[in-house]
């Protein structure tokens, strides 16, 4: 007998052909969609995969289609409170958070693992675009769709009772097979976004729960260039929507350099400004193995990869690039790499 | 589905003809449809005229609440228990939205009952204004039964309409139109091994509801559609049959829930039964398991070959708490951890031998994962 599997099914056709494929290799699968509005809406709208109802019955239908038992768990309240709340408070403090990878951290793998785990399953399996093998996370083979950033969070704990049944396929690969597994959701198409922000306009979510609050845009002498309507509606490295009426001194574009939440005030400057070297982290997990051959750092999701050194520090860590990057922000997770082994994430705190 | 309803409706797949057609394949349809009429007026104490086809429960429910609602203008009050099904409560809930309506749910005692005297207290804060009065027979989840002949003498007295869904009592308990003293009764097919989509209103003569759909008006004027005539004849064999056979089957049944009762109190002494335990469905056993959700319990015991229910699931799938269980003073807490366990004419000793052997190991699981 193989083992009891909680697959986690979003209604998309990544997790469809994750839970088809363990199924296939003989455990024994649950499938289980995780409700995670109070009030979510009947269908999908734009480019968002998940989280209505339509979602919801894409997802049991592809359990039917599979032979699988399928239920809906309520996460609702965890997932406000771990994640929505998490995020408007990040932004309130001036950071920039990643819900995906705190929705792994709180949710997926801490939440539903110990009810999965107290329930009497093995483990949680997830559509996610990652490899996994003895516990080692590292990057999916479709480098494009590759999601070890938003997992590398996970302790060694966690991903022990993880499985990511896709890190060996392309999108298109796992596409392919959902029509020949008769999965209707094959050609669904991929969400992007926010899941818990309907309309996409994370700005106007934001105002809606923090408020409209009027401060200065100033220039890197302190000088008042313009004004906003909420310094949480911005994001380190951000360009377009400043709406600053004077032109800089040499013509070039602005862009966010720092956002300090308690004076309100944003400061914004040229592209070289943006430009950093020095990475200084908190949180530190590590959760591979401890080697330092070729390794590189990730600082966004889908973002570019730096050759880099790091020291750990006291509680922290201190990353050093080979080359300057922009557009480091505060609240994302600094994901290091040996190769395409994950070997660590932390949280960053500060860009220099 | 009942083999004797199987027989009776596939025997009519085959025909043509239409019922309301004067032709003679339409006559040879009207036959079977009128004979499934007197058939099903016989078996539950009604005259033929009094029973109104419906494509099931949910549209004899619409068509009573709103349809006497309507026909009652300008009076505005709805009085239905709080413990209906959503057959019930939401046309009511709909009227009160959208139609001026001022729905009043009768509060239910601790084990589920409408009392009679929480009726008459509620029609006399404005007895002329009273459209309809809706008191199920017999509670889906909990099992309760509701004293209908008692409550229906109440809104008689007023001269207000009465109805009652009796879909989970036919078969179960003895249901006669006319001794119940409801002026409309809802009926369905496919609870009592009869056809899905296909129901009955049992409604008074004389009594005109408002038609929900229009449309050809063929029964009554107040329903109309083309009959199904084959569910039809599979529903009135189906109700022959459980008419028939309610008593042998109350009996056998109500030995094997309370054998249920007992050996899952036995194996998880904290266990609450919920719903009176004196009248309620022979076939319903309705429990609240401390420290578990209901959802956890479900998904254990199907894993191992154990099918029950939790309360009612909205939408999107996600479980509520019961408003049944709400209503007769449970907190969301209790409510969220409650299962029905349903036993039916397939249901054996083996059954329940199979419950009690896995109950113990599901229920510490459900506790140790919580309540979420």
């Amino acid at each position: 007998m193989g083992l009891r599997v909680l697959a986690a099914m979003s209604g998309g056709v990544d997790s469809a052909v994750a839970a088809a494929r363990i199924a296939e290799a003989g455990h024994d699968v649950t499938g289980v969609h995780l409700a995670l509005s109070a009030n979510p809406q009947s269908h999908r709208t734009g480019a968002r995969g998940c989280c209505t109802i339509e979602d919801s019955r894409d997802a049991r239908r592809a359990a039917d289609v599979i032979g699988i038992p399928f239920y809906i768990w309520d996460m609702a309240e965890r997932f406000q409170r771990d994640v929505v709340e998490d995020f408007v408070a990040e932004y309130a403090a001036g950071r920039t958070p990643n819900p995906c990878l705190r929705c792994n951290e709180k949710i997926k793998f801490a939440a539903v693992l110990d009810r999965a785990l107290a329930l009497g399953f093995d483990a949680v399996a997830t559509g996610h675009h990652a490899r996994l093998v003895d516990g080692v996370l590292s990057r999916s083979v479709d480098q494009a769709k590759d999601q070890s950033y938003v997992l590398g969070v996970l302790t060694r704990e966690q991903l022990s009772h993880a499985i990511f049944p896709l890190g060996d396929s392309t999108k298109a690969e796992v596409r392919e097979e959902a029509a020949r597994r008769g999965l209707t959701v094959a050609d669904k198409p991929d969400s992007h976004d926010i899941c818990f922000i309907a309309d996409g306009d994370t700005r106007g979510f934001l105002a809606g729960r923090l408020g409209a609050a009027e401060g200065p845009i100033v220039d890197q002498a302190g000088e008042v260039v313009g004004s906003h309507q909420g310094a949480h509606g911005f994001t380190v490295g951000q360009r377009k929507g400043l709406r600053i009426d004077r032109p800089a001194a040499d013509g070039r574009p602005r862009y966010v350099l720092s956002i300090e939440p308690v004076s309100n005030t944003v400061t914004v400057g040229p592209r070289s400004a943006l430009e950093v070297t020095t990475i200084t982290c908190v949180r530190p997990v590590w959760n591979g193995p401890s080697s330092l051959d070729d390794l590189s750092v990730q600082l966004r999701a889908h973002g570019e990869v730096y050759g880099c050194r790091f020291e750990e520090t006291g509680d922290g860590l201190r990353v050093e690039l080979d080359r300057p990057a922009t557009g480091v922000a505060a609240g994302q997770a600094a994901v290091l790499y040996s190769g395409a082994t994950v070997i660590g994430s932390a949280t960053i705190a500060h860009a220099a | 589905m009942l083999p004797e309803a199987i027989e009776a409706m596939t025997e009519q797949l085959g025909q043509v003809g239409n019922a309301s057609s004067l032709h003679a394949a339409g006559r040879r349809a009207r036959r079977v449809v009128e004979e499934a009429r007197e058939s099903i007026a016989d078996a539950l104490g009604a005259r033929p005229s009094e029973v109104v086809f419906t494509s099931g429960g949910t549209e004899a429910d619409n068509l009573a609440v709103k349809g006497l609602y309507w026909a009652r203008a300008p009076r505005r009050r709805v009085l239905v228990s709080s413990v209906e099904h959503h057959g019930v409560l939401d046309p009511a809930h709909w009227l009160a939205d959208t139609q001026g309506a001022q729905v009043e749910l009768l509060p239910v005692d601790e084990l589920g009952r409408v009392r009679p005297d929480a009726l008459r207290a509620a029609i006399d804060r404005d007895p002329d204004d009273v459209a309809l009065v809706s008191v199920m027979w017999a509670n889906n989840e909990v099992g309760t039964v509701h004293p209908v002949h008692v409550l229906a003498a109440v809104a008689r007295d007023h001269g207000i309409p009465f109805h009652t869904d009796a879909v989970q009592a036919v078969g179960q308990l003895p249901v006669s139109f006319a001794a119940s003293g409801a002026d409309a009764v809802t009926v369905s097919g496919h609870k009592i091994g009869g056809p899905v989509g296909v129901g009955a209103l049992l409604l008074a003569r004389g009594l005109t509801p408002v038609p929900v759909q229009h449309g050809g008006g063929q029964e009554r004027d107040v329903r109309s559609g083309t009959l199904d005539a084959p569910a039809i004849a599979g529903f009135a064999a189906a109700v022959r049959v459980a008419v028939k056979e309610q008593e042998s089957q109350r009996l056998r049944l109500t030995e094997l829930r309370d054998d249920l009762i007992r050996r899952v109190r036995e194996a998880v002494p904290d266990v609450v039964l919920n719903g009176d335990p004196a009248e309620r469905l022979p076939g319903n056993a309705h429990f609240s398991f401390p420290g578990c959700e209901g959802d956890a319990l479900l998904m254990l015991l199907d894993a191992k070959g154990v099918e029950c229910s939790t309360g009612s699931a909205c939408s999107a799938g996600v479980a509520q708490p019961s408003h049944v269980l709400l209503a007769m003073g449970a907190d969301a807490v209790s409510a969220r951890g409650s299962l029905r366990f349903s036993l039916g004419h397939t249901s054996t000793r083996d059954d329940v031998d199979r419950l009690v052997e896995v109950l113990p190991t599901a229920v510490e699981r459900a506790r140790r994962a919580g309540l979420g």
